[in-house]
């Protein structure tokens, strides 16, 4: 009886909670919706210009800064997390595995604009004298995006390694292979699939990042030709110009959500079959 | 004699697991290891090819020989090469039946396709297993029968050219048949090998082995002739354990 009472009331709080995040998706679309019908589906996705006062609503610009950026920051996290991840759990004494914990949970937690404070101190000025220019660019952007997806990447790395069953590092050891052949031979294509969808859950979280790629990445809409090209991604157009846009530049801003959302939306049902389909 | 193990102690956490260990293998023969539970059998085992070396506060003294050389002073690498060892899980790995064989060989450099295609057929030739997967060498190991498992692992620790198989209660496991086939290819590969079984099955012991050490609260009690273990033994503890009283 009592049990019936508690299973109904947490399926009406789950619904409950799927339909406010119904309600907020059908908002957004209706909302974006004046966009799309007056300026044209395709002028919107692949329209090279966004000048809101001259009546150039085209998101290209963005799309391709978005993936530039999150592209560019895994090249550069994918290496030093999964690397990092390789060497706290397979090669460093207990102590420091405990010591690096904390710090990992540590740098997951702090919030964005301290990185983002961090990469407009630091690596604006470093990029500006190497480089020249603003300083403002897809290389910086790209950095401290790296640098807070990091700690995402190495702490689901580290429990797909740790879920590689013992009983197969062992008998590839007692095949007479080495530490480093048993972690290339069997470990990492045993984990590789839990690493992949971190890497996509990191991707996610990339392209959703807003404040700190603000600050760095010089926010210019316009197509880069360079990585040391000022960068906008979809997520700092809406940030940036959300406080005046009216009418059409309105709606067209929640056109550029609905983008944003499709593209994570696609990243975790790619995530998802992944772990259903060849799960381990 | 192929294994020499002199005055070997094994102590895990400073706790003594084993104490005072002397036992010899003789080259091509079957020794049993019998036991209760926690008396120290598959510790020992692995202390013969080096694997306790990953346990954190593994320490031992005393040494242990393989053909007159001291196995600490042969780089475990070249040791776990010449000793095999099948676990009591089968553990095939998830690769194709073909690249599990064939993983010892690629790993120690072997790279010549027609040598480990002859090596592959010939290991599972030899652990009896070719008849039954021979049309399907490229599906997965995963696939397999716990017994087929069993002896894949077998196939796969006999590809590498061992010297000496080590097994922890390789039938454990499995069925009867799986089992009887399991048992009738380990009297097949001492022909080659020097074969370290623990089992804590007794009739086991009796069929297949020549050799029987009776351990004990990680001593041994008694080792010797199979045959004289389980007919003659010297020990009343060895008595009252093979004939069930205890264990
Ligand atoms: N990695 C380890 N860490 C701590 N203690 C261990 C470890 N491995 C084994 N021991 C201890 O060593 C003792 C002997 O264990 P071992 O596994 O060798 O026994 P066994 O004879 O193989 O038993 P079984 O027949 O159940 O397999 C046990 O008391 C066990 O708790
Ligand atoms: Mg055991």
């Amino acid at each position: 009886m009592n049990e019936a009472i508690v299973e109904k009331g947490l399926f009406l709080l789950s619904i409950f909670s799927i339909l406010i995040f119904l309600l907020i998706i059908i908002f957004i679309i209706l909302e974006s919706f004046p966009a799309f019908q007056h300026i044209g589906i395709s002028n919107i996705l692949f329209g090279i210009n966004w000048a809101p006062d001259n009546g150039f609503y085209g998101i290209l610009p963005m799309i391709l800064g978005s993936i530039i950026v999150t592209v560019f920051a895994l090249l550069i996290a994918i290496p030093l997390s999964i690397g990092c991840a390789i060497y706290i759990e397979e090669f460093s004494q207990n102590h420091i595995k405990t010591l690096f914990k904390p710090i990992i949970q540590t740098l997951a937690g702090i919030p964005s604009i301290v990185y983002g404070f961090f990469g407009l101190m630091v690596l604006v000025p470093i990029s500006r004298d190497f480089f020249g220019g603003s300083g403002f660019t897809i290389l910086v952007a790209s950095m401290v995006l790296a640098i807070m997806i990091l700690p995402t990447i190495i702490s689901l790395s580290q429990d797909a390694i740790n879920s590689v069953p013992s009983e197969y590092v062992e008998s590839s050891l007692a095949l007479g292979s080495t530490h480093i052949q048993t972690i290339k031979n069997i470990i990492l294509p045993k984990a590789s699939l839990k690493i992949t969808t971190a890497i996509i859950l990191a991707m996610g979280r990339a392209i959703g990042e807003t404040l700190a790629i603000i600050m760095v990445a010089g926010n210019v809409a316009e197509i880069p030709t360079s990585i040391l090209s000022p960068v906008r991604t979809l997520t700092s157009n809406i940030a940036l110009e959300m406080g005046y846009a009216i009418d059409i530049h309105y709606n067209s801003l929640f056109a550029t959500a609905v983008v944003l959302f499709s593209i994570i939306m696609v990243l975790m049902i790619i995530s998802n079959v992944i772990e259903h389909k060849w799960g381990c | 004699m192929k294994l020499k193990v002199k005055n070997f102690n094994v102590k895990i956490n400073n706790k003594d697991i084993l104490n005072n260990i002397n036992i010899n293998f003789k080259k091509n023969s079957i020794h049993a290891l019998i036991g209760p539970s926690g008396c120290g059998k598959s510790t020992f085992l692995k202390s013969i090819n080096r694997m306790n070396d990953l346990i954190d506060k593994f320490t031992f003294d005393g040494n242990i020989f393989l053909d007159d050389k001291n196995i600490y002073d042969i780089d475990e690498v070249s040791l776990r090469k010449k000793v095999g060892m099948v676990f009591q899980k089968a553990t095939p790995f998830p690769k194709s039946i073909f690249e599990n064989v064939a993983y010892g060989l690629r790993i120690h450099g072997i790279k010549d396709k027609k040598f480990i295609n002859k090596k592959v057929k010939e290991s599972l030739k030899a652990s009896a297993l070719w008849d039954e997967v021979k049309d399907k060498l490229n599906s997965s190991a995963l696939n397999l029968s716990g017994g087929q498992q069993q002896r894949l692992c077998i196939a796969r620790t006999i590809a590498v050219n061992p010297d000496v198989i080590l097994m922890d209660e390789p039938c454990s496991a499995l069925d009867p048949i799986s089992t009887f086939k399991i048992e009738d290819l380990i009297q097949k590969l001492k022909r080659k090998y020097t074969i370290v079984l623990v089992t804590h099955n007794m009739q086991q012991a009796k069929r297949v082995s020549d050799f029987t050490s009776f351990f004990l609260n990680g001593h041994v009690i008694e080792s010797g002739k199979t045959n004289q273990i389980f007919l003659n033994p010297k020990k009343e503890k060895t008595e009252s354990y093979i004939s069930g009283r205890f264990g």
